[in-house]
């Protein structure tokens, strides 16, 4: 897909088509329709990463007294911003387990707008049930927004489950071109255009910013502008334009190309998953693996249910050993980039696209290594 | 805004500008499952160049309380009662697939209050099948998905009405559903292909109609097929009237695909 220029058309008021580079261009255009299309939203926008996507959800849809429930175990990016960047601007965030449905539903204040979690989220792989929390959140005139990345449409589709809106970074799965190396960094947000915004706001007088006249577009309504788009309308002409976090055409072709062999990629992450999961469950270091995979795992039914081709490929496991020991399992690790150790005993691991035999020998020789290590650590306190 | 047409609550969209009696008016109806926004980009054109523009979610769909039209009579009547009840008049009609014959009859009713009529993707007799009427019937999302791949000339249209990465199709399935769900007591999908179906009146209408008219056709358009119109356009020019015809490269929905082409075609005509 080439990134090509194009006509500064006069866009949203009078013709179709790019104002300007940062609201839209061709090249982001393509692959926003190709994310909603594999999604089956309405549309969609690409953002500089997936963290600005989060932001430009958040800032198109509320301003300060607004109050979000959100998952407990998110990953710390979008942990941090709701839990401490946000509330210097007045959004506050109540944080709850992301499997108990009593606490989602006993979160919901007057002013929240929003619930928000993660597919499968980062810490412990547990199972958003989206159905169940988007019946809350509708149920509260609010939607539910989801944040898709580690899953990738390829394993789920949030908006067919409920979901209003979702997204995702781009970096891990979307795109083939590894973050670590510089070369991609986005996001994108996808509307599935289904949350009826001026409905909401006629029953509780929430979402004045989508379905009341906004003085900063010549009164415009966004609403009355479009049934099922007035989202996207909003984020892209004030959010997106105004904070200008926005995605190059450059970066845009780069992450065209690696959703076309997304399906493929993701298999072989999977079936990796598996072998290194497999792996790791019958060693004697290693006291848990938090994968669905295992009917261990909280979510493993769940999972069946709602993941059927698989619940990813970013997990974590604890060892039975010391915190030395972990860094020095992590530090061991040749071909896994992606390790990091996360608390005192935690491992979190992102399985690639290697030969899956080389990715289980490559554990196993660090396993090995930290074995030794405790060993030694032994042998030396008994000296 | 909001008006009350026949003791009932009803929403028009103006683009963005309020109604100036001084001004033409140019009514924009909407076909099957759809309700004003399939019209915005071409109303916002028109209210910031010297029109007011009344796009009207139909009886029954979205934002307008009331009974939806059961056929094409119904429908123009409506219209009739919505110049009425705004104290237009005269105007025109642009009409959309079904929203084209209600068009279409409500000007050979309404005569020269008519000043123009626009008819997007349409045919006549715009009969429809009888297993998608069924389908309509049964499993209307079913149809509503049959209905969208036979409107779109292309899934991937480039970026339209909405703006850059737009999935017209998603769109248009969104819209589906939201303006099903509007009603709980009518399928309006069913209720509206049987309106199509059933009207026979197109051919006595568009000889009696007193103004010019334009059809904008989708030269691969599943749904209306250009080949279709023929009787219409045959009829007009036997009987005297001044017809245009612009065929453009897209589906059924000519205000998503091409929405700058089909809005010049309206502009170009209504200043002519």
């Amino acid at each position: 897909m080439p990134g090509y220029a194009d006509p500064g058309f006069d866009t949203l008021s009078l013709h179709a088509g790019h104002a300007h580079r940062r609201v839209g261009n061709a090249t982001t255009a393509a692959l926003e329709q190709r994310v909603a299309a594999l999604e089956g939203g309405i549309g969609a926008i690409a953002t500089a990463s997936g963290q600005a996507a989060l932001h430009l959800s958040i800032a198109t849809l509320m301003g300060a007294g607004s109050h979000i429930v959100a998952s407990a175990a998110l990953h710390s990016g979008s942990h941090h911003l709701l839990h401490a960047t946000l509330r210097r601007f007045g959004i506050d965030t109540t944080f709850v387990p992301p499997g108990d449905r009593d606490a989602w539903r006993a979160a919901i204040q007057p002013n929240t707008k929003l619930l928000f979690g993660e597919t499968v989220s980062t810490l412990g792989m547990e199972v958003l049930d989206i159905p169940t929390v988007a019946g809350i959140a509708h149920a509260a005139g609010v939607p539910l927004l989801v944040d898709s990345t580690l899953t990738s449409p390829w394993l789920v589709q949030p908006l067919a489950l409920g979901a209003d809106m979702l997204y995702h970074s781009a970096t891990p799965f979307l795109s083939e071109h590894c973050s670590e190396h510089g070369s991609v960094e986005g996001g994108v947000v996808v509307d599935g255009g289904s949350f009826d915004w001026a409905h909401a706001y006629d029953a509780s007088g929430k979402f004045a910013e989508l379905a009341a006249p906004c003085d900063g577009f010549d009164g415009m309504n966004f609403s009355e502008e479009s049934t099922v788009g007035a989202f996207l309308l909003r984020a892209r002409q004030e959010g997106l334009n105004g904070f200008g976090a926005s995605m190059s055409p450059h970066t845009a072709g780069q992450i065209l190309q690696g959703i076309e062999t997304l399906g493929l990629r993701m298999a072989r992450h999977l079936s990796n998953t598996e072998a290194v999961v497999q792996c790791l469950a019958s060693h004697p270091l290693i006291s848990r693996v938090s994968h669905p995979l295992l009917e261990s795992h909280p979510s493993h039914a769940l999972a069946r249910t709602l993941l059927p081709k698989g619940a990813g490929s970013v997990f974590s496991f604890d060892l039975k050993g010391s915190r030395k020991q972990c860094a020095v399992l992590v530090e061991s690790l040749k071909l896994f980039t992606h390790a990091a150790h996360t608390t005192q005993s935690t491992i979190r691991l992102s399985v690639g696209l290697e030969d899956p035999a080389d990715l289980v020998d490559d554990l196993q020789q660090a396993l090995k290594t930290a074995e030794k290590a405790a060993e030694k650590a032994a042998e030396k306190a008994g000296a | 805004m909001y008006l009350t047409v026949r003791n009932t609550r009803t929403y028009c969209y103006t683009g963005g500008k309020p109604f100036d009696p001084a001004q033409p008016t140019v009514v924009f109806i909407h076909g099957v499952v759809n309700d004003h926004s399939v019209w915005s980009l071409q109303c916002r054109y028109l209210a910031h160049h010297g029109y007011n523009v009344l796009a009207v979610d139909l009886p029954g769909h979205c934002r307008s309380a009331g009974d939806a039209p059961a056929s094409v009579e119904e429908g123009a009547d409506f219209i009739a009662a919505l110049l009425d009840a705004v104290g237009v008049q005269r105007a025109a009609l642009v009409g959309h697939s079904w929203g084209s014959l209600i068009a279409l009859e409500a000007a050979a009713r309404l005569q020269e209050r008519v000043s123009h009529l626009v008819l997007v993707g349409t045919a006549f007799p715009m009969k429809v099948s009888q297993t998608l009427l069924d389908t309509a019937l049964n499993d209307p999302h079913q149809a509503l998905t049959l209905v969208n791949v036979f409107s779109r000339s292309t899934l991937a249209p480039p970026p339209s009405v909405l703006g850059a990465g737009t999935w017209v199709f998603g769109a248009s399935m969104a819209l589906g559903r939201r303006v099903l769900a509007s009603n709980a007591s009518v399928n309006v999908l069913h209720r509206g292909f049987m309106a199509c179906d059933r009207y026979t009146h197109g051919e006595v209408a568009i000889q009696a109609i007193t103004c010019p008219v334009l059809l904008v056709l989708g030269a691969q358009d599943q749904m209306t097929h250009p080949k279709a119109a023929h009787s219409l356009v045959a009829t007009a020019r036997a009987s005297g009237k001044t017809v245009q015809v612009v065929q453009l490269p897209v589906g059924h929905n000519h205000m998503a695909e091409a929405p700058d082409a089909t809005l010049f075609a309206i502009r170009d005509f209504l200043q002519a």
